[in-house]
């Protein structure tokens, strides 16, 4: 055990710089992206170095205000954080850099409160994975989610409508979670979660205990998106701005899963989750029926960006099967694929925005031939797909095995079969991008591709790529990237997807394999 | 009867948490599901302040003050005061979260004109 002031950095950091943000972009509006960026740097380099140390010296430990902890709030690093924070100040990294184009595009007048906006977002996310205090967390997940709110709302169409809705809905989640940590504090006498997993199981027959953990698994169930409980994530992904749906699907959703692995292995004692109350198999099965049923409904979407957010429904299924599944692969898998899902879907996103940023639309039947005007983006967008899929070299690949282990080791052949069924359904939607994208025989296509063009110029789009020759022949498409900026982020995910494919093995072995409770 | 009498803090709560959840899910008013959104939260900081209730407690403040606390404190004589420090924060919360929420009502109405969500949806179609 040390004690170091890293893990507060972690958050202060983009915190101050989401408060410096709007004095700095009063006098020079272009320091807004840079300041971002460096605090996200910054972010990063302390992440690295916390990972390091914990996987030197064991937890990392804070207290603030130098309280003890069942006292004053504490922030504690094990290897589950650490691998956890690694990955969301990464990711969000990268989608800052990726950002800068897509915003000045998608959203000129509104730069500096954009960045304001997204550092707390990513300050509400990353102080809900280092805190060790129930209470604490609370208040990060309203931090995370206000920004979230507001950064859905400025997108187009029906963004402010999908917003509200999830406004109601994550307000309702975090009022269960706010509930469950009330019943603790007058069970238990306490808020700090290494105090409260010592304390309660000379509690665990009280039912004041057993309705707390369910309030905790429905609330952050509903802000997670867990099947029943997915309603608002489809609109509130699809309309929110290209940079923000590329910073939230990767983000959001997945620290609700380490909270709730938190929760069931950490504050409860595994044996609670999963013998007193038998929660891990009712969570198993909702877990298959989401799998399935996002994928189908992933399959009937003709709009890329809400197909990706079906998409996120389906994987949120796989990573609450690997904890439901509550023994040693499966968790070690439910962890990989909070990486794999991470990288994959900023990935998919990040194609989806640039695709948003040449043609002004995100429907399926316009990326005709797409791949010869985009092939950076559209390399990236088959490296995801693969990665979604599970193709081997991918770190997708490596991930399903692990679940696919669990399950086998579990006995529940159900679950294999499931697995496998939706990596079919994965092959089935993602097919249909990829057989537009790079197949549509030419000849077929001239007459559309002119009414294609109008719809491009209708939405604003600005595809030069695309010129019509004079007369009746048909387009010529030529090559017509995005901004570098935009590339470079996208080629630092798809090859980040294949690095830690080949780089598992060695991930698992030391850094996962701490991260999973040694009851397994 | 014993049991919701002697209860019934919680039993307030539990309704009026019931009171909000209905119209946040029911009402096809953006405003009244907003006021029912207020209401829920407002039951849970009702039940976390009950919970701090002692019969015959006083204020949780020592008598004289810093470091002299010589004689010994019983918990039973004061209200424990960590419950309404928590909801000073998640009243914070409950109020940034209603600005937000209403900014959001003020966009959706210039963009459609209407907050009936029915009307809403029929535009959108």
């Amino acid at each position: 055990m040390t004690t170091s002031p890293l893990p507060i950095l972690i958050v202060v950091v983009p915190l101050i710089s989401a408060f410096l943000i709007p004095i700095v972009g009063w006098w020079k509006r272009n320091l807004c992206y840079y300041l971002t960026f460096a605090a996200l740097s910054i972010s990063v380099l302390i992440s690295i170095a916390v990972l390091n140390t914990v996987v030197a010296h064991g937890a990392v430990h804070y207290y603030l205000g130098n309280w003890d902890p069942p006292w004053g709030i504490e922030y504690v690093v094990d290897h589950l954080n650490a691998f956890v924070v690694v990955i969301m100040s990464f990711i969000s990294l990268v989608v800052a850099i990726y950002s800068k184009r897509s915003v000045e595009q998608e959203l000129a007048g509104k730069i500096v409160y954009f960045y304001c906006t997204f550092l707390l977002l990513i300050t509400g996310l990353l102080g809900m994975v280092v805190t060790g205090d129930m209470f604490n967390l609370y208040v990060f997940l309203e931090v995370a989610s206000l920004a979230a709110y507001a950064l859905i709302a400025i997108g187009e169409k029906g963004a402010p409508l999908a917003s509200f809705r999830y406004v109601i809905l994550g307000t309702i989640g975090a009022c269960f979670y706010l509930l469950g940590v009330g019943y603790l504090y007058i069970a238990a006498g306490s808020l700090n979660m290494a105090d409260l997993s010592q304390i309660l199981p000379d509690l665990y027959h009280s039912k004041v205990i057993i309705v707390a953990f369910i309030f905790f698994v429905v609330g952050v169930g509903l802000k997670m998106a867990l099947f029943p409980l997915h309603a608002w994530l489809p609109d509130a992904y699809t309309y929110a701005p290209s940079a923000v749906s590329t910073l939230i699907a990767p983000t959001m959703t997945k620290v609700g899963c380490y909270v709730l692995i938190r929760i069931m292995f950490t504050v409860f004692k595994p044996h609670f989750s999963i013998e007193l109350i038998p929660v891990t198999t009712i969570l198993s099965w909702i877990a298959v029926v989401a799998m399935i049923v996002g994928s189908i409904f992933a399959i009937a979407q003709t709009d890329f960006k809400r197909m990706l957010s079906y998409s996120v429904v389906a994987q949120i299924g796989y990573i609450v099967l690997g904890i439901g599944l509550a023994n040693r692969a499966g968790l070690t898998g439910a962890v990989l694929h909070i990486l794999n899902e991470a990288f994959t879907k900023s990935c998919l996103f990040a194609v989806a925005g640039a695709i948003v940023y040449k043609m002004g639309t995100s429907d399926m039947y316009q990326f005709r031939n797409l791949y010869k005007m985009m092939p950076v983006t559209m390399t990236a967008f088959i490296i995801g797909a693969f990665s979604m899929i599970g193709i081997p070299p991918t770190v997708g690949f490596f991930s399903k095995l692990y679940l696919i282990l669990g399950s086998i080791h579990a006995k529940q052949w159900v679950f294999v079969a499931v697995i496998l069924l939706s990596s079919v359904l994965n092959v089935v939607y993602f097919y249909r991008v990829i057989e537009l994208a790079f197949l549509q025989p030419r000849e077929l296509a001239t007459k559309k591709e002119r009414e294609v063009l109008q719809v491009y110029s209708q939405n604003g789009g600005n595809a030069t790529g695309i010129r019509m020759r004079d007369g009746e022949g048909p387009a010529t498409i030529a090559m017509d990237e995005v901004p570098l900026s935009m590339l470079v982020s996208l080629v630092v995910m798809a090859a980040g997807i294949l690095i830690l494919g080949i780089l598992s093995t060695g991930i698992v072995s030391t850094v996962i394999r701490f991260a999973v409770p040694t009851v397994f | 009867m014993e049991f919701v009498i002697s209860k019934f803090n919680y039993w307030i709560y539990i309704t009026l948490m019931m009171i909000g959840f209905y119209a946040m899910m029911r009402k096809r008013n953006l405003v009244k599901k907003l006021v029912g959104m207020n209401i829920f939260q407002t039951a849970i900081i009702l039940y976390f302040i009950s919970t701090a209730a002692k019969k015959g407690a006083t204020i949780p403040i020592m008598e004289h003050g810093h470091g002299e606390a010589v004689h010994a404190v019983h918990a039973a004589q004061y209200v424990n005061p960590l419950p309404h420090v928590l909801m000073l924060t998640a009243i914070v919360v409950l109020v940034s979260t209603f600005g937000v929420a209403l900014a959001i009502i003020i966009m959706i109405h210039r963009k459609y004109k209407t907050l009936e969500e029915d009307e809403i949806l029929e535009l959108t179609k």
